[in-house]
């Protein structure tokens, strides 16, 4: 946005949150319009902004999970997942074979919360006040049952351990996973029926907010808003981290990178989760939950003191890649702790997507990246 | 993925001759910083490697030196990490920024700027990220030394009390006796060296 | 891998997609009255009057066990958990006789409500088995410095409340306990030599 813009006798900057409903938290974004059209658009952030990181330094390793929960936190399993992966690289952990089939399922799940309630709220931010988001809610509660039932809290899971998971997965709680997931695929079809071939929601999304190919790859833009714009990259299949190898499920693809596409990726990819779910339960061996090398970590946080060096491990956290980036010291505290937050790194391109659209498409572009703002700022 | 990193080495080696480079575990240390922008490109285009896409920038503070390190992927050919890294000194450290060949530098580099001081020359738009401006201090260095909270500076008394706050006498005393000693009001504890 | 096409043509008559749409959540207004609550039924509760089930693993805020009474608690103001505690919660302070030695029992233990996360890093790391996460949820305050910062006396709970709210656990945990005193008492015993002949019990 250059002074220039705003030299122009008619042109208007306007200021947009940080305390706006729309924004899905504390959000800011000042605009110059022209008429109605966005002429530039900047992001101002931090109003969230706690030092994630330095928080961690000074923590022991095992005490950062359950701050992780509260980076996205609407999906804090996948947190804990990557925090999981880059200690268990760092140390050197093996996780046993039951445990990387709870994980993996606990990971899908906490995958269709968040695209439920992200299209939930991308309608909400159209003017469908709220009828598909209680839809979507509807579901997502049934989940975090399970989640309360497995972990003991509902958004704030804290259930990942190095090495493992903190409980095993019973069988009633198994058969609670498979009659919830059976569930989904009948609800999605009625979700799509009421959405997806709605002529008002085809005409807000379809041919807004598009992201070209090359611009995608070179921002950085990583998860389902990369796949809606035709970029097959999804870091289950390339790093085939846990045990995704074993399941057989698709990657689906966008063609334009407009809203619409972002959208029915994700629908398409609570499909896919399901699949995975479903796999994973007819698969679950039988077996230790928790690496018994680790059992003393969790009486004594301090005895995990990793050697010197550094890690980098990463997921494909439903918003994108999730990576984190440790440094250790031989201590127990970790050196240095970063996070590569994929809600902060898919803001790079708010700009470009909004300038020429209207000021009313902003809103809906902003709510189709799915940010959310604990993790945007740290 | 050792045998990618070597490979790195050697074209990098055959390709920009006059950068100097060495390996460090898993990751390539270039030791003069203005190379990077050379070296990022080279491995950009170059069709052995394809590397298109940079996953995460971040910094880390070693007392001695700052570093700053690039994760580097590629999402034609579905490798990497590739782990660039680059070490400044801690006073006026400036390292060439990324932003002309990866757009995706543009918020990683602001954060490193704002929590480490880095200054990233050639980016367009650097200012603080997260915190505001004005902010003293970078706060993820390990020599940064929080404010303490329970103590005020004359500055917070005046500012406290043209907002009608009754400010004890014991406060006004402290502040003026920490004024004198030409000090601020910070915590006791900066990071500890620890290895 | 095959590509999922995503169908974007548009509907033969204007305004069908809508009509469906309509149709859907037509359905879904009457299922809500005439269907269960897992089947697609309202599944909201009336909250004062019902409450929500809880599960037994369910974890809210930490309390303290004790076993016999109050004055004896499991804890021993060993300080682990407010070492360990990530947001530094917990603040104990030992109990000392009128000599000046140390009782192995709190004196303090406070626990501010207003600054927990609710993580459960005491429970893992508690030598002693004695604090635990419990379930209550009813504990709002008008004061956040005093009515969030629970002491000693409100944090104690007798181990009956502790089988109560998660009878598994606590079975595993009493039998653990109950296996560790027969051992320790079997040690205080005068040893009888192994050649005698003497048994175990």
């Amino acid at each position: 946005m250059s002074e220039t813009i705003l030299n122009e006798p008619q042109t208007l900057e306007i200021n947009f949150g940080p305390q706006h409903p729309s924004t899905h938290g504390v959000f800011r974004m000042r605009a110059v319009l022209d008429g109605e059209t966005i002429r530039g658009l900047k992001l101002v952030i931090g109003y969230l902004h706690r030092n994630h990181e330095q928080i961690a330094e000074n923590l022991t390793y095992p005490g950062v999970f359950a701050y992780t929960d509260r980076l996205d936190y609407l999906n804090s399993m996948q947190n804990n997942f990557g925090y999981a992966l880059a200690a268990e690289k760092l140390a050197g952990i093996t996780v046993p074979e039951r445990a990387e089939y709870i994980r993996v399922i606990m990971a899908e799940l906490a995958r269709i919360v968040n695209h439920l309630l992200l299209v939930g709220f991308l309608l909400n931010d159209l003017g469908a006040f709220f009828t598909p988001c209680l839809y979507a809610v509807r579901e997502r509660e049934r989940i975090l049952d399970i989640f309360e039932d497995v972990s003991g809290s509902r958004m704030m899971c804290n259930y990942f351990r190095f090495g493992g998971v903190k409980n095993d997965l019973t069988e009633n709680q198994l058969g609670e996973i498979r009659k919830v997931v059976s569930r989904l695929p009948a609800f999605l079809d009625e979700f799509e029926a009421l959405l997806s071939k709605n002529e008002i929601l085809c005409m807000r999304c379809q041919n807004v907010g598009g992201l070209p190919k090359d611009l995608a790859v070179n921002a950085g833009i990583t998860g389902p808003m990369l796949r809606a714009s035709g970029i097959n990259y999804d870091i289950r299949k390339t790093d085939r981290y846990s045990i995704y190898d074993r399941f057989d499920f698709k990657v689906p693809l966008g063609q334009k990178g407009d809203v619409y596409d972002r959208y029915y990726v994700r629908i398409l990819e609570m499909r896919e989760s399901v699949k995975i779910v479903e796999q994973a339960i007819a698969g679950i061996p039988r077996g230790e939950f928790l690496n018994a090398k680790t059992l003393p970590l969790l009486r004594n946080p301090r005895l995990f003191k990793p050697a010197a060096g550094e890690a980098y491990g990463r997921i494909e956290s439903p918003k994108g890649e999730l990576g984190y980036y440790l440094v250790s010291d031989g201590t127990p505290q970790p050196w240095r702790y970063h996070v590569r937050a994929p809600s902060l790194i898919n803001l790079t391109v708010l700009e470009e997507m909004c300038v020429g659209q209207k000021i009313a498409d902003a809103i809906v572009i902003l709510g189709s990246i799915d940010i959310v703002l604990g993790e945007t700022d740290r | 993925m050792d045998t990618q990193i070597s490979e790195v080495k050697t074209q990098l080696e055959t390709g920009l001759p006059d950068v100097k480079l060495r390996t460090i575990g898993n990751s390539i240390l270039l030791e003069n910083p203005e190379d990077l922008v050379r070296a990022a490109f080279f491995l950009k285009e170059a069709p052995a490697f394809r590397l298109d896409y940079l996953s995460s920038i971040t910094a880390a503070d070693y007392l001695d030196y700052l570093e700053s390190v690039y994760h580097l992927y590629s999402m034609e050919k579905k490798t990497g990490p590739i782990v660039l890294r680059v070490r400044v000194k801690r006073e006026a450290p400036r390292v060439p920024s990324l932003v002309p060949v990866y757009r995706s530098a543009d918020l990683q580099e602001r954060e490193a700027y704002d929590t480490f001081g880095i200054v990233y020359e050639g980016h367009p738009d650097l200012r603080r990220l997260f915190l505001w401006e004005g902010f003293e201090g970078y706060p993820l260095r390990k020599d940064y030394r929080q404010e303490d909270t329970d103590v005020l500076e004359i500055a917070d008394i005046e500012w406290l009390e043209k907002h009608g706050v009754n400010v004890p006498e014991k406060f006004k005393t402290q502040a003026r006796e920490l004024a004198a000693a030409g000090k601020r009001a910070l915590s006791e504890k900066p990071a500890q060296p620890r290895n | 891998m095959t590509r999922p096409q995503i169908a974007k043509e548009k509907n033969p008559v204007f305004g069908t997609g809508i009509l469906q749409g309509m149709w859907v959540t037509m359905k879904n207004f009457i299922d809500s009255y005439f269907k269960k609550a897992d089947q697609g039924g309202i599944f909201t509760i009336q909250y004062p009057e019902e409450l929500c089930r809880i599960s037994e693993n369910s974890r809210n805020f930490p309390f303290l066990v004790y076993d016999a009474a109050p004055d004896s608690p499991r804890c021993t103001a060993c300080g682990i958990c407010e070492r360990e505690c990530p947001t530094k919660c917990i603040h104990v302070e030992m109990a000392k006789d009128t000599a000046g030695k140390p009782l192995r029992k709190p004196a303090v233990f406070e626990i501010d409500y207003g600054l927990c996360m609710n993580c459960g890093m005491c429970e893992d790391v508690c030598p002693f088995d004695s604090i635990f996460m419990d379930r209550v949820y009813e504990i709002a305050g008008r004061d956040r410095t005093k009515d969030m910062l629970i002491g000693k006396d409100a944090l104690l709970k007798p181990n009956a409340y502790f089988q109560k709210i998660r009878p598994k656990d606590a079975a595993d945990i009493d039998a653990r306990r109950k296996a560790a005193e027969a051992k320790k008492a079997a040690a205080a015993r005068p040893a009888t030599p192994p050649d005698a002949g003497g048994t175990a019990s």
